[in-house]
């Protein structure tokens, strides 16, 4: 196909030739950002979280009398085990993705203090028996907390608990002791210290990480007495039970503690709070994404088909002259190509601007090269099917146009 | 001659029926997601006490060690210690002062069917109603002598009073709080300044319903109140609240002119001055921030509600692009027509005009079907979960920008076509046809 007619062709319409070429470009570079985005919020939304998300209901009691807890924790979860299909429960401080954080900031050498800088900052869960059967925790070396280990850790008001023990996760004991067993190590924060007796599958933090998904999943469990700080009683059943657990827990839970506020959920609904914000988000770029490349295709469709109208003659006298139908075609189709290459050129540099100034002010990671072309070769695509419509009636004129006169 | 424009323009428009509605559709697609994401931006971004704002100042000071620092980067503390707190609320070198922290508050109904439940409180001090101009149903708030005699004294928002209460005048009445009673002297007519500037770091939401319950600082730490949040560095902190160096208050001031700023800038810096003297700071840097200052260093605005206003912008542009390439397509193919009334004398203003009549019918026609899909938008934002979500209303502002927005698009979109149109040379193009 010869292009140096259609370039011709072309610059006598500059015009509107650079105003497609302008709106191919900043199609391409908003949909190469908007793409990218969505990605990262889904990505974000699909982080593995190791524990029976399905199955687990959870419990918040607020409001009761705390002298009491030492006998109320073991009395509200002896009523708990009661429950028709309660395989397990227990009760912690926090939960996965419920946006409340204990941190705190540990060391690896026996004398860093809490706000050392190179402290790694992580979540502390604490873990009232059976925490790990009722979460499903996924042990993957060593051991979780013994009977003795639970009843020696009290937290009293303070800060941290004081057991020396600790599991921590698999992302965590890599981060911390890279190439080597986190098995025996210890962490420190003066005056505490806890080591490593197991190591389970990551778990996520109250909160994640959008710009380092290893951050997300560095938390620490520590085993604690019946304690006031506990207040999320736990229970894991068949995920069919889960509404019906959920109810009889929550009705249990009040009769026990008449003075107590309790809210009882599924797992599930607590993980689809924390991303509904990003699902919205998600649903919002996907529309403007598509409504734009159909505004986009839309004009595409519309210019083409004036220049079609306008040229008719041309057409014809070139169809009188031997050209085939497949000729008019193609050229209709390689004018698109050449406008969206242009089109896709500027964009791509556009989409590049676009994503170091979502950097600069948003958290934001760079966008994969990989984005840039599939941008292109998207909006590409929606040229040659946007142009075809107007090609193929172009090629229907019939050559005896040449000799009417307009 | 305008009557002429507009006949011209609807049979020019008429002419071409399907590509004229895509014209009209894209731009009010393009006004719409616009319209939407500027009202949503505009409310989040609004001045929350429009009358007092200018008055009204956050103070920060750094009581953090040397070697512990808040921020790496030098910013100073959010908040501020419970020390530092009084001793400005005691100097009492502004027209008003208050510090204040966000708690759950546990309330008790007198009757016995309905259960305990959680309430967002707000634990301050007396010069809080005065200063943020807080509206009252009932009754009053307390006075500085309440918070010195840690009086069981309340104020309640009007909510909950039609929830205990039915909406009675409930002052006098008792609230119960945890196990203590508190008298209420206070009800308060709906009240929830958007954004909450004044819970910002105290743990609360930026957005949405207002508090519930006010309580005395001091009362309502007597009786073991905790704040929602709490920057300590210590591990006992939590247990001394009023002697530890940790940070959970809030404190804002009122001056009521730029002399009265200034003189309390002086203040603060001798103060902190005077507290490196005592060794009990560090770093003499104190921040004393304008209330629409303060919110906008703190991004309060959302970043996903900036990015979707981005993208709703660039797709605007894009339509407008597309706008302008349909138009000057329509007009090019009507050069006959353009040659035929210049040669009848028709002049370039003329033509000019006749083309952006026809440019910004189709920005009215645009501006009208994006009002739908604005308020189309703006019903979707409030069923999503977001907390700014109940906020996405279009306003008579909105609305009448709506049509600004429109109008401007419009004849941008116009003007090049016009341009190209009236600036033919007659002659070739009558020769041709």
């Amino acid at each position: 196909m010869e292009i140096r007619p259609i370039l011709a062709s072309l610059r006598k319409h500059r015009i509107p030739t650079l105003l497609i070429v302008l709106q191919i470009a900043l199609a391409c570079a908003v949909l190469c950002n908007a793409v990218f985005m969505i990605g990262k919020r889904v990505s974000d939304m699909h982080l593995p979280n190791a524990m029976d998300e399905a199955g687990t209901v959870v419990v918040n009691v607020q409001g009761t009398d705390e002298k009491l807890v030492a006998a109320d924790i073991p009395r509200n979860l002896a009523a708990l085990r009661g429950i028709a299909g309660a395989q397990a429960v227990s009760v912690v401080h926090t939960m996965p993705l419920s946006r409340n954080n204990w941190g705190w900031s540990f060391g690896l050498t026996p004398d860093a203090p809490v706000s050392d800088p190179n402290n790694l900052n992580v979540t502390l869960y604490f873990a009232g028996e059976n925490a790990d059967k009722a979460m499903g925790l996924q042990l993957r070396q060593g051991r979780f907390f013994n009977a003795e280990e639970y009843a020696d850790s009290k937290v009293d008001g303070g800060a941290v608990p004081s057991t020396h023990v600790m599991v921590v996760t698999e992302t965590l004991a890599k981060k911390l002791w890279p190439g080597q067993s986190a098995l025996g190590k210890t962490v420190y924060s003066k005056p505490y210290y806890f080591t490593v007796i197991g190591i389970v599958a990551d778990v996520l933090r109250p909160y994640t990480f959008a710009l380092d998904h290893d951050r997300s999943y560095y938390d620490i469990f520590l085993p604690v007495a019946p304690d006031a700080v506990l207040h999320e009683y736990i229970l894991r059943g068949a995920p069919a039970d889960r509404e019906r657990i959920a109810r009889e827990a929550v009705a249990k839970l009040q009769q026990l503690n008449p003075q107590a506020v309790v809210k009882g959920q599924t797992y599930q609904s607590i993980r689809d709070q924390y991303f509904a914000n990003s699902q919205s988000m998600v649903w919002i770029l996907v529309l403007v994404c598509l409504v734009m490349l159909a505004v986009t295709a839309f004009g595409i469709v519309g210019l083409t088909s004036f220049w079609v109208s306008q040229r008719r003659r041309q057409i014809g006298i070139r169809r009188a002259v031997g050209a085939t139908r497949g000729d008019i075609l193609r050229y209709f189709r390689t004018e698109n190509f050449l406008l969206s290459s242009a089109g896709v050129l500027i964009g791509m540099v556009l989409a590049f601007g676009i994503n170091l100034y979502l950097m600069q002010h948003y958290e934001l990671e760079r966008m994969p090269w990989y984005y840039l072309p599939g941008g292109a070769l998207t909006l590409w695509l929606i040229g040659q099917l946007a142009v075809l419509g107007p090609a193929t009636r172009a090629a229907s004129v019939p050559p005896v146009i040449a000799t009417q006169s307009t | 001659m305008f009557g002429y424009y507009l006949d011209m323009a609807l049979r020019s428009l008429k002419r071409n029926r399907v590509l004229t509605g895509l014209m009209v559709l894209a731009l009010a697609l393009g006004i719409g997601a616009s319209m939407t994401t500027l009202t949503v931006f505009a409310s989040l971004s609004a001045d929350p006490l429009p009358e007092k704002s200018s008055q009204l100042f956050y103070v920060q000071v750094d009581p953090y060690p040397k070697n512990e620092p808040f921020s790496r980067s030098g910013k100073l503390p959010w908040l501020m210690s419970y020390i530092d707190a009084m001793n400005l609320l005691h100097a009492g070198r502004a027209e008003r002062q208050a510090a204040m922290a966000l708690s759950k508050v546990k309330l008790t109904p007198e009757n016995a069917q309905q259960r305990p439940f959680f309430s967002d409180g707000v634990m301050t001090t007396a010069d809080f109603f005065g200063m943020f101009d807080v509206p009252f149903q009932y009754g009053s708030g307390w006075s500085a002598g309440d918070d010195e005699a840690r009086a069981k004294v309340v104020v309640i928002a009007g909510l909950l009073n039609d929830r205990l209460f039915g909406g009675a005048n409930s002052v006098g009445r008792i609230l119960r709080i945890g196990d203590q009673a508190f008298r209420i002297i206070g009800v308060l007519r709906p009240w929830a300044p958007q954004p909450h500037f004044y819970s910002l770091y105290l743990g609360g939401r930026d957005y949405g319903a207002g508090d519930a319950v006010f309580l005395p600082l001091q009362s309502a730490r007597a009786i073991g109140q905790m704040p929602i949040n709490l920057f300590s560095y210590a591990a006992g902190d939590k247990q001394k609240l009023e002697t530890a160096p940790s940070t959970w208050l809030g404190f804002w001031v009122q001056l009521p002119n730029t002399e009265a700023a200034s003189a309390y800038r002086s203040f603060l810096g001798d103060y902190v001055r005077q507290q490196v003297a005592l060794g009990r700071f560090q770093r003499s840097d104190a921040g004393l921030s304008s209330l629409m200052q303060w919110l906008r260093d703190q991004k309060v605005v959302p970043d996903n509600v900036r990015v979707q206003m981005g993208m709703a912008f660039s797709f605007l542009l894009i339509c407008i692009v597309n706008t302008v390439g349909l138009l000057l397509a329509k007009c090019l193919r009507r050069s006959a027509e353009i040659s035929v009334r210049r040669a009848l004398g028709a002049s370039r203003a003329a033509i000019f005009m006749q083309f952006m009549v026809e440019a910004s019918l189709v920005g009215m026609a645009g501006g009208l079907l994006g009002l739908v899909f604005a308020e189309l938008g703006l019903w979707c934002i409030r069923r999503q979960p977001a907390e700014y979500a109940s906020l996405a209303q279009l306003d008579v502002r909105m609305f009448v920008s709506t049509f600004a927005v429109a109008l401007v698009a419009s004849l941008i979109a116009g003007i090049l076509p016009a341009w190209r149109a009236c600036a033919m040379a007659p002659a070739p193009q009558l020769k041709s046809a």
